[in-house]
């Protein structure tokens, strides 16, 4: 049978975890292959240009169009005897950069730049210029520690390092850095403002179920980098950013910390494998990054916790389950009414079953946790790839 | 492409949606092309797979354990067939995987050549990130830092009538290159831009742009005000989707080489369907495919083709967008039991998320079909946008036209003068009861006066659409027999009472059924029935509607009326809530109001329609 699933978040032990870290336009890779390094190592820098102004001389010069109704009788507007910069020629804020007299002189109109930059280009046709700021340098840094294992001439690095990796199912926040802290003792428990304390500062602190706006906000008073929580009410994300996100394309939120969400919307007790793996870990430094896009190119939240190579346990990464759901796998549910329940698939019947809906679907049968057995949609379970 | 149609007999065709890829087995039984099986599979053109073909494997696959017909090789899909139970000798395939795609159009006047633009673009199935315009309201510098920001498959420059306007192109051109837009890919791939404006602007353009751009330079979109020609510029662009887009996508290199026909962006397959179906019947269509990233909107009105695409409003990965853009209250309107405003939302979270699940229970399919509802409204609204006359050009105007300068941008499109409307998408085609998506295009576009309504069966009309430019007839009779579910008539009367007036008596009406029975109704204000018509029959209806109802038939808008209306799997609604529809103020009215509706047409189990 096909794979009528979902691929799962991934929540392994020990991995190799590799990133590419790539400039968004051409720079220099200030790395080597094989030099290890940091998290924080500069690993490659460039410029970004600078912001375009646009002023139209022929405006300013009150230059005349010499073309009549049919424009591509035009003339060119002549602009080269005004200049008083080339091409390629820098100019301060404030400095005249054409001038055009008439009048033998007596009556002058003059372009005075506002900004500090280049002039990148003049065009004789429509009488623009395009003044280029200056170009705003990038570091680029390495997000995790390991060794470089690929140098991109020109664009970034790709680093790889042992690390026990999970992933969530929604974060916003960028990048940070952090030691784990463990402030619930289960994964049922709320994350709750007065478990947040001075000693959280510039940790990345775990939660258990839920965590709501205010605590968030105290979070970040306190200087909390990160949190990782089971789940959030909507109105709570809502009001902690500011706007209700339409499309969930994230990452790029400057709120004062990443947050990372395991299970998903509402209150959700956190997988208890999740939850022990994490309090295995309480005390080392974890890379952690909100970005989520769930759409073209599905990109999850990740929290990243290198490891020693020595500590490794010998365990062979899992190959893809590309031959899809088989009986025995690890899966959790991820639609009402057993959402968020984690079990082990036991059934998968071939014929397409009716559900409650009354629509006909291929379903299979889950041993929950506690033992109950249930029949679900097969789209509504994810494997979870331990 | 030189296909034989006197040698197919067997057809497989997937289209590699966002979320799932879908294969659809086609097969000529007694002469004639029918549809066999499908099998379904996550799309895999995302990490960690990398490989779209994996995916159209497994959906393929799938086939082969339904029907033991064996249709893979390690090579791809075996064409031609080998006696009964080998390969096939047709493979085509459309394709939205990885977001689509994705343009930035330009043009000089918004309304003018940019809206030109912007519909030969979104005609080619694309998705406009961005429309550039001179008089678009921006600073040249938003402009700029605006093209910068995104990162499109491809960019269509128009602007211009032959022999109007070098300058202002010259510009947009200017704006493109100070942006430098990089390749959705990344660096090292150049950005494909087709050039379709004022001809006496070409020089110029290559001059600037032939350097840093795959540029290809078609006929101008819009030579004179009064005309639109958007054929060559829509070509290029699928010329350019292959040879630049398609061919970049991880695996799409190998799914290239096992389909003799070009990959269509998965709406102009949509749309290329709705349009032949629309050009057979020779009638005003609205077909709508309401998926899990978009809602394409198409219109064949007065012999004129339109598409439009709601890019964020959709029913999985968008469906917080519509939300958003709808507002929580508009989609609680439609939810006939209690439930907490904060559960709706964090479910409709919860299915953002994790954009592959289906509803399981009565209550989130509801959920579902609310949001449906709002959707289906959006995606109208943008539409009409977009489906208006052209500006700029000289023409006949009527009175009111004369009389109010503001109609000249409304919407040509009247919905009272739609005689099909049809709906494809995994909602609609997956509905567990036909009414339940019959209703839910009605509520969702208002529909008005006599209607036909379809919906696709199982979802199989881009295939179609893909199939109909290698071999129209197959994709006719498919779509006829197979694809086609016809729902029925909807007669909705047009004007609106109030609440108080629920009950009152507004139309009387005589149908003529098939076998000669005679059924007499009086209708009143603020109810929906469903009179039982089989597939295929027809029945006459006539009768009179009071102040201020009117009811619109093929004759014109009165409140006398007769008309022949069509059965379906549904059978004809007579639609008395009024338009626009309105429902009572009071939370507990409205529940019942609405499971008086849904409980009369037996759209869902009684017990769904009850407060938990």
């Amino acid at each position: 049978m096909a794979m009528a699933y979902t691929p799962g978040l991934k929540r392994k032990a020990s991995t190799v975890v590799a990133k590419i870290r790539k400039l968004p336009i051409k720079g220099k890779v200030l790395v080597k292959e094989g030099e290890r390094i940091s998290y924080d190592t500069e690993v490659a820098s460039t410029n970004l240009p600078g912001k375009v102004n646009v002023l139209n001389l022929a405006l300013i010069l009150e230059l005349e169009s010499t073309s009549g109704e049919f424009e591509e009788e035009r003339k060119s507007l002549g602009l080269s005897k005004y200049l008083l910069k080339n091409v390629g020629d820098t100019c301060e804020a404030g400095e005249v950069i054409a001038l055009r007299k008439t009048f033998f002189g007596l009556y002058q109109r003059e372009c005075k730049v506002s900004v500090t930059g280049s002039i990148e280009y003049v065009s004789d046709v429509t009488g623009q210029c395009m003044i280029r700021e200056p170009a705003i340098p990038l570091a680029l840094d390495a997000y995790i520690p390991g060794t470089v294992t690929k140098v991109i001439p020109d664009e970034g690095v790709e680093i790889e390092t042992q690390a026990a990796l999970i992933q969530g199912i929604f974060g916003i926040g960028e990048e940070t850095h952090g030691e784990l802290m463990m402030v619930n003792d289960s994964e049922k428990d709320a994350l709750t403002e007065d478990l947040l304390t001075e000693e959280c500062a510039g940790k990345i602190v775990v939660g258990g179920s839920i965590v709501d706006g205010p605590t968030l906000k105290k979070a970040v008073e306190l200087g909390v980098k990160g949190i990782i929580v089971g789940g959030i009410k909507d109105a709570d994300l809502t009001s902690f950013l500011g706007y209700s996100i339409g499309v969930a394309i994230t990452g790029e939120e400057r709120m004062g910390l990443t947050l990372i969400l395991t299970e998903g919307f509402g209150k959700m007790s956190m997988a208890v494998k999740t939850f022990n793996f994490l309090k295995e870990f309480e005390g080392k430094l974890a890379c952690i990054n909100g970005a989520t896009q769930i759409r073209a190119g599905v990109i999850r939240p990740e929290i990243i916790i290198p490891i020693d190579e020595s500590s490794r346990d010998g365990r062979e990464d899992e190959e893809l389950h590309l031959e899809g759901l088989t009986s025995g796998l690890p899966v959790r549910i991820i639609g009402p009414p057993y959402f968020g329940a984690i079990g082990h698939v036991i059934d998968l019947p071939v014929d397409l079953q009716t559900v409650e809906t009354e629509s006909k679907v291929r379903v299979l049968e889950v041993e929950l946790e506690d033992g109950c057995r249930v029949t679900v949609p097969r789209a509504n379970v994810e494997l979870i790839e331990e | 492409m030189n296909i034989d149609p006197s040698k197919i007999n067997v057809i497989l065709a997937t289209d590699c949606g966002s979320t799932t890829s879908k294969a659809r087995f086609f097969k000529k039984i007694d002469g004639e092309f029918r549809y066999v099986t499908s099998g379904e599979a996550p799309t895999t053109v995302e990490a960690p797979y990398e490989d779209v073909t994996l995916g159209v494997r497994n959906a393929v696959r799938e086939i082969e354990e339904l029907t033991g017909h064996k249709l893979l090789s390690p090579e791809g899909i075996i064409t031609p067939s080998r006696g009964e139970k080998e390969g096939v000798d047709l493979y085509v395939t459309t394709s939205s995987a990885g977001g689509g795609l994705q343009m930035q159009v330009a043009g000089i006047i918004r309304t003018m050549t940019a809206e030109s633009a912007e519909r030969a673009a979104l005609g080619a199935g694309a998705i406009v990130m961005d429309v550039l315009a001179i008089d678009d309201g921006r600073e040249p510098w938003e402009k700029i830092e605006r093209m910068r920001f995104l990162r499109p498959d491809m960019i269509l420059l128009a602007g211009g009538i032959d022999g109007g306007s070098v300058s202002h192109i010259v510009e947009l051109a200017e704006f493109i290159r100070a942006a430098s837009p990089q390749h959705r890919l990344g660096a090292g791939f150049e950005v494909p831009l087709v050039f379709a404006g004022n001809k006496y602007a070409r020089s110029h353009v290559e001059k600037l742009l032939d350097e840093d751009y795959a540029l290809q330079v078609v006929d101008n979109i819009r030579p004179t005000l009064e005309l639109e020609n958007p054929e060559p510029a829509r070509n290029a662009v699928h010329e350019l989707f292959m040879e630049h887009v398609m061919s970049h996508a991880p695996g799409y290199t190998n799914l290239m080489k096992w389909t003799p026909v070009p990959i269509m962006p998965t709406p102009a397959g949509e749309g290329a369907m709705f349009r032949t179906f629309a050009q057979a019947q020779n009638a005003n269509l609205l077909g709508v495919g309401l998926g899990g990233a978009t809602t394409n909107v198409y219109s064949y009105y007065d012999s004129k083709f339109v598409r439009s695409v709601s890019a964020n409003l959709g029913m999985s990965y968008s469906i917080c967008n519509v939300m958003k853009e709808a507002s929580l209250e508009n989609i609680l309107r439609w939810i006939p039991f209690k439930i907490d405003d904060a559960d709706v939302c964090d479910r409709l979270r919860n299915k953002m998320i994790r954009p592959t699940t289906i509803p399981h229970t009565l209550e989130q399919l509801l959920i579902e079909h609310a949001v449906a509802r709002e959707a289906l409204r959006l995606g109208l609204e943008h539409h009409k946008l977009i489906a208006r006359p052209l500006l700029g050009a000289r023409r006949d105007q009527s009175i009111e036209e004369r009389l109010g300068g503001q109609i000249r941008t409304a919407s040509y499109i009247d919905i009272k003068r739609i005689e099909w409307i049809g709906g494809t998408g995994g909602l609609l085609s997956h509905a567990p009861r036909r009414v339940q998506s019959m209703l839910s295009l009605i509520d969702g576009f208002g529909v008005e006066g006599i209607t036909k309504l379809f919906q696709d069966s199982v979802f199989m009309i881009p295939h179609l659409g893909v199939l109909s430019t290698v071999h129209l007839e197959a994709a006719i009779q498919i779509f006829e027999k197979d694809c086609l579910v016809r729902l029925g008539t909807c007669v909705a009367f047009s004007g609106k009472l109030t609440e108080k007036d629920y009950g009152k008596e507004i139309a009387r009406i005589t149908i003529k059924m098939p076998d000669g029975e005679v059924l007499e109704k009086q209708i009143e204000y603020g109810t929906i029935q469903r009179i039982e018509l089989e597939e295929g029959k027809t029945a006459e209806i006539e009768g009179n509607v009071a102040s201020p109802f009117r009811l619109a038939t093929a004759e014109g808008s009165g409140r006398r009326f007769t008309a022949k209306v069509e059965g379906g799997v549904v059978g004809i609604l007579i639609d008395a809530r009024g338009r626009p529809i309105d429902l009572p103020k009071d939370d507990e009215a409205r529940r019942n109001k609405l499971r008086e509706w849904f409980g009369g047409l037996d759209a869902y189990p009684a017990e769904a329609l009850e407060d938990k």
